[in-house]
């Protein structure tokens, strides 16, 4: 299987006033081309903050501490990767949302409410599909004047297409140079030498600084009248809308781009967040609890959405959840974690039928089934304060194996069979020390 | 058949919608409309529902932390009682229906005075969705559960010290608890303090509105062994009110299912389960994501949202996402009929779906 | 519980203490943490000590110990001298005595204008955000009317419809400053009421009255404490602009206002020393300044450390 994204060993920290939260504690997981995978857990386990942390969005008082986050877009870089901590911050903006989309659990709040729907998932197009928008609004427009129109008409589309030539043209040529100053970061990527460190800072300064605009365009967008040429691209862009919002299952879409977020119910508007989240086909699309403030006939409306889209456009989910239900039900393979660790990577149906951490055995056995009578069985105590997390396995606490050794050293993880890795002393084989 | 704890009849709760310059009232909200429900004295009843359809409004309503637009809930009256007013309220004479009228101010939850209705609120308690939320951030441990008592003058003291710390003990909490902040403790545990809250009084009846929704999967499942055992120990009456299926029914007897301000169905857990009748509850089951990737139930996923309260659709109320609709569901709205035994849906067309 | 975690060490050490002892410290350290808060503190518990001890740092002369003493009647002021370590303004009233005399003053004005306003505020906000309906209606629509006409003009107005001097001054504070504390206290209960403990409180049979006291004013009193200590120095700024006026006190009071209206005529020295009366404006001015100044940053502390929506996020 091709890998598209890592994390080895990823600390993140929340510097609070209370003390340091230790939010992730080395957490090591691999997502890979064309597969649905999930992470599962309780609240405060960690897993927003990975996925944050790999799309480096951390919030205010949280730092990635330690670890390597490592991407594998592209041809080249299958073999050793990106490491996307050590590269500028115009580096992941072109990365997010372009090749990584992410939705969130709010789909009310990651709208803007004074925006209409239209303009929101239409910014999405402009800024990361800018050139077949306007090469398809160039030969819209050749096609107009060749079907024969008045002399005035012809002119203004003349106009027309000469600006969006030259919107193409220096579009093109600021992502070509994007193209070569990455290709060149590529290379120095892991030289130390004080040459290729300031060269590198340098292309990431110069990265950051670029313009898409060329002079011309900017000149033309002060006058009132001329900065209409605009409006041809805008008609364009509302097609493809119109187009998406229908292949997402939106009711009458032509009158759903021009309302409001608050004009829609709660899953329609998660719906529109999975259109924007679309409008540039990700290669990887992360979505953080999407389903969880939804009805359940709503969850079961998206999660079969989501379902569909990943058989038809993306290639690759990257699925949070809390509800182990969801997990059995899309994803391929999934992550267990508690309190900042990962403990336990496998497929889902291994998962279900061989479960090998004691906290996963646990969390599976707390959870009501169908066919479940008397007493649930429950996991003692509760979930660890981060500021002061246990030694050694955070889990110790409240295992009901928990051996000497738990308290003192964090476990390593260990691959048990093929595909199924555990970090727990019970499948090491320091067990015996 | 068992004694009815709580008789509730066609019961309606309206929110006003004000509008325009001078706040007139423009439309309502109906969010119970003309509901029946018998609530059996020991049982505990799961009342099931998407957002928006009722179910909290029902509950809050029979707590009287809404007043009831119209309708009749009776609260551990003897059935004899409850037919007497019934019987006088449907007569064609005026001076019966006035005494019904009369005999309600004195049994009608809905209608009770604030005198009248202090001891019956010893005997109902809530217990919330939300323990942050729910338990005062400013108070003690010790003062939070100890409020019921001396809100209603119980007990003063050391009787409540006493009863507090017999109640820290029956949810699983311990002395040292007493004398701290809710902000100290983790979710479930603060849930715990609800429920010890929630018991101060020897209530007959909680209403739980959705308690463990706010809760991670390893503490939902103490807090629910919890709540069954409670049930056991002191003979309570339960209303779980939740959206979360598998949690109803794991610990409840019956189940009301609920769509827009109507109940749909009504029956006993495992034969809604086996054999849901009404086509939205067929839907909400099998909606419900199995933590099992083997088995792969066929889902019917329902098109649309749950339509606005303020203007529901005409007829059966769900008939615009329902596969079935027929022409009659548009116009008749269905009643309540009984499929067997105590098996009740409301729909036109049960037997031919099934 | 068989969890031991490191959390249940620490507070086990502790019960001895009471909570809320325990809640306070806490408080407290986070109060002490901030440089400025000591400022402020440092500043108001200077003032508190000159106000507490003034009859033994300016032993009073006259019947009416708030009455400056006044050696003479010369026009101009006097430099600072060993009889008069300040100096004197105009017909030779000690300025020492009247900044020592006038801090007990401005604490009296400040702190009994406030605490009238709370009560009102307090009351007539829970009333009308509790409630809610008609009365609220009427009560903001006058709180409305309050705000509709400019502060001072009314208040100008209104001191001297009662007759001017230092009482009428209280008073028309006491009359302008409570729709403040009554809007705050309302859109603080509008929040809290229908919150689920509230609920609760209602579900376990608590009275209106006990509702309001034990459940809603605990949670929402702060954020009206804060406003409350930062409004001690501005009535005091206010107080004195109107004495600046000569609407307050008379002349010779140991009014702060008083004293920089009786200095009007000596901000400019003559032709040869244009800073010759410098002590007489400036002190009194300084004084004001350093007063509101104290009150200000202590507001501001206590924001950081008991609004709940700011501490322990």
């Amino acid at each position: 299987m091709q890998r598209l994204i890592e994390t080895r060993e990823l600390y993140t920290d929340f510097f609070t006033f209370e003390g340091v939260v230790k939010a992730l504690n080395g957490v090591s997981i691999v997502v890979n081309q064309g597969e649905t995978y999930g992470l599962v857990g309780e609240s405060g386990c960690g897993k927003s903050v990975s996925v944050r942390s790999m799309m480096r969005i951390v919030q205010a008082p949280g730092k990635i501490v330690g670890g390597k986050i490592l991407l594998f877009l592209s041809k080249e870089d299958r073999e050793k990767g990106i490491d996307i901590l050590k590269r500028s911050e115009a580096y992941m903006e072109s990365i997010r949302g372009n090749d990584i989309s992410m939705i969130f659990q709010e789909a009310s709040t990651s709208l803007n409410p004074v925006l209409s729907i239209g303009y929101q998932v239409g910014e999405s197009f402009l800024l990361h599909r800018l050139d077949e928008m306007l090469s398809e609004t160039i030969d819209t427009l050749k096609g107009e004047i060749e079907s024969g129109v008045n002399i005035f008409s012809r002119l203004w589309k003349s106009f027309q297409i000469g600006m969006f030539r030259n919107e193409l043209e220096s579009y093109l040529k600021y992502k070509r140079r994007v193209e070569e100053i990455d290709r060149r970061l590529y290379e120095l990527e892991d030289s130390e030498d004080s040459e290729s460190v300031s060269e590198r800072n340098h292309l990431n300064r110069v990265r950051d600084r670029l313009s898409k605009k060329s002079g011309l365009v900017e000149f033309v967008e002060h006058f009132p009248v001329l900065r209409r040429y605009r409006k041809k691209l805008n008609k364009t862009v509302r097609k493809h809308i119109i187009m998406l919002l229908e292949e997402l299952g939106v009711p009458n879409p032509h009158n759903i781009v021009d309302r409001y977020p608050h004009e829609l119910s709660g899953g329609m508007q998660q719906r529109i967040v999975i259109a924007i989240a679309l409008a540039c086909h990700p290669t990887l699309l992360i979505a953080d609890e999407p389903t969880s403030n939804l009805d359940v006939t709503i969850q079961a409306q998206i999660v079969d959405l989501i379902k569909l889209l990943k058989k038809t456009t993306i290639s690759s989910v990257l699925f949070i959840t809390h509800d182990l239900g969801l997990v059995a039900e899309i994803c391929d393979r999934v992550t267990v974690m508690y309190a900042g660790d990962a403990c336990e990577t496998t497929s889902v149906t291994e998962l279900f039928e061989k479960p090998l951490h004691p906290y996963t055995k646990g969390l599976l056995r707390a959870v009501p089934k169908i066919d479940s009578e008397g007493e649930l069985e429950t996991i003692p105590g509760t979930v660890p304060n981060l500021i002061n997390p246990p030694t050694g396995c955070r889990f110790h606490p409240r295992c009901p194996h928990a051996m000497e050794i738990c308290s003192k050293e964090k476990p390593p993880t260990v691959e048990y069979s093929a595909g199924h890795s555990v970090a727990c002393f019970l499948y090491s084989e320091k067990k015996d020390m | 058949m068992a004694e009815n704890l709580i008789d509730i009849r066609e019961l309606k709760k309206y929110y006003p919608v004000h509008g325009g310059i001078f706040k007139r009232h423009i439309a309502d909200i109906k969010a119970v409309d003309g509901v029946d429900l018998k609530i059996e004295k020991g049982e505990c009843l799961g009342l099931v529902g998407e957002s928006g359809c009722g179910k909290t409004t029902l509950g809050k309503t029979i707590l009287r932390l809404h007043g009831a637009t119209s309708g009749r809930i009776y609260f551990g009256q003897s059935e004899d009682i409850i037919e007497r007013i019934e019987s006088l309220l449907k007569s064609e004479n005026p001076e019966e229906r006035q005494e019904g009228e009369k005999l309600l101010r004195q049994h009608d939850l809905t209608r009770l005075s604030r005198k009248n209705l202090l001891p019956l609120r010893k005997k109902i308690q809530i217990v919330f969705q939300d323990p942050s939320n729910s338990l005062n951030p400013r108070m003690l441990v010790k003062a939070i559960i100890a409020e019921p008592l001396i809100a209603q003058r119980l007990m003063s003291g050391k009787d409540i010290e006493k009863r507090v710390l017999e109640l820290l003990y029956t949810v699983g909490l311990a002395k040292e608890h007493m004398m701290r902040y809710p902000h100290e403790f983790s979710g479930g545990q603060r849930q715990r303090i609800a429920i010890a809250r929630a018991l101060a009084t020897y209530p007959e009846f909680i209403l739980m509105d959705e308690p463990t929704s706010a809760l991670d999967v390893s503490v939902q499942a103490q807090i629910l062994n919890l709540l069954k055992k409670l049930q056991d120990e002191f003979k309570l009456t339960y209303l779980f009110v939740t959206h979360h299926l598998l949690v109803v029914k794991h610990i409840s007897n019956r189940i009301a299912v609920m769509y827009l301000g109507k109940m749909a169905e009504l029956g006993p857990t495992a034969e809604i389960f086996d054999k849901p009748l009404h086509p939205y509850t067929k839907a909400l089951l099998s909606a419900i994501p199995i933590p099992d990737p083997k088995t792969k139930m066929e889902k019917i996923i329902l098109s649309g949202d749950v339509p606005n309260p303020i203007n529901p659709p005409s007829g059966c109320r769900f008939h615009p996402r329902c596969k079935y609709a027929k022409d009659i569901c548009r116009e008749v709205e269905p009643k309540l009929e009984v499929a067997e035994g105590r098996h009740q849906v409301a729909c036109h067309r049960w037997k031919e779906i099934s | 519980m068989a969890l031991h975690t490191a959390e249940d060490t620490i507070k086990e050490r502790n019960v001895a203490i009471h909570p809320r002892l325990q809640e306070f410290t806490f408080s407290a350290k986070r109060f002490l943490k901030n440089p400025l808060t000591i400022i402020g503190l440092v500043i108001i518990l200077s003032f508190a000590m000159i106000a507490l001890f003034a009859p033994l740092i300016a032993p009073p002369q006259n019947a009416d110990p708030y009455r400056i003493p006044h050696t003479g009647w010369k026009m101009a002021p006097s430099p600072p001298s060993a009889e008069h370590p300040l100096g004197t303004l105009e017909q030779q009233y000690d300025i020492f005595y009247g900044i020592i005399w006038g801090t007990r003053l401005a604490f009296k004005i400040g702190v009994v204008v406030v605490a009238v306003n709370l009560i009102i505020g307090i009351i007539l906000g829970s009333v009308a955000g509790y409630f809610g309906g008609i009365t609220d209606e009427i009560i903001m629509r006058i709180t409305d009317m309050f705000y509709a006409i400019p502060f001072l003009v009314m208040a100008m107005a209104l001191v001297v419809a009662l007759g001017r001097g230092l009482k009428a001054v209280i008073i028309t504070l006491i009359i302008l400053g409570w729709p403040t504390y009554t809007r705050v206290i309302r859109g603080e209960i509008l929040v809290l009421r229908d919150r689920d403990f509230v609920l609760a409180a209602r579900a376990s049979g608590a009275s209106h009255l006990r509702i309001i006291f034990k459940h809603i004013l605990p949670n929402s009193i702060y954020s009206v404490l804060i406003i409350a200590s930062m409004n001690v120095g501005t009535i005091v700024l206010t107080a004195a602009a109107l004495s600046f006026l000569g609407l307050g006190s008379e002349t010779g009071y140991a009014d702060w206002g008083q004293m920089v209206s009786m200095s009007r005529n000596w901000i400019v020295g003559p032709a040869d020393n244009r800073l010759a009366f410098w002590y007489v404006v400036i002190i009194p001015g300084l004084v004001i300044a350093l007063f509101v100044l104290g009150w200000n940053l202590l507001g501001d502390a206590a924001r950081d450390v008991f609004d709940p929506k700011m501490r322990r996020r």
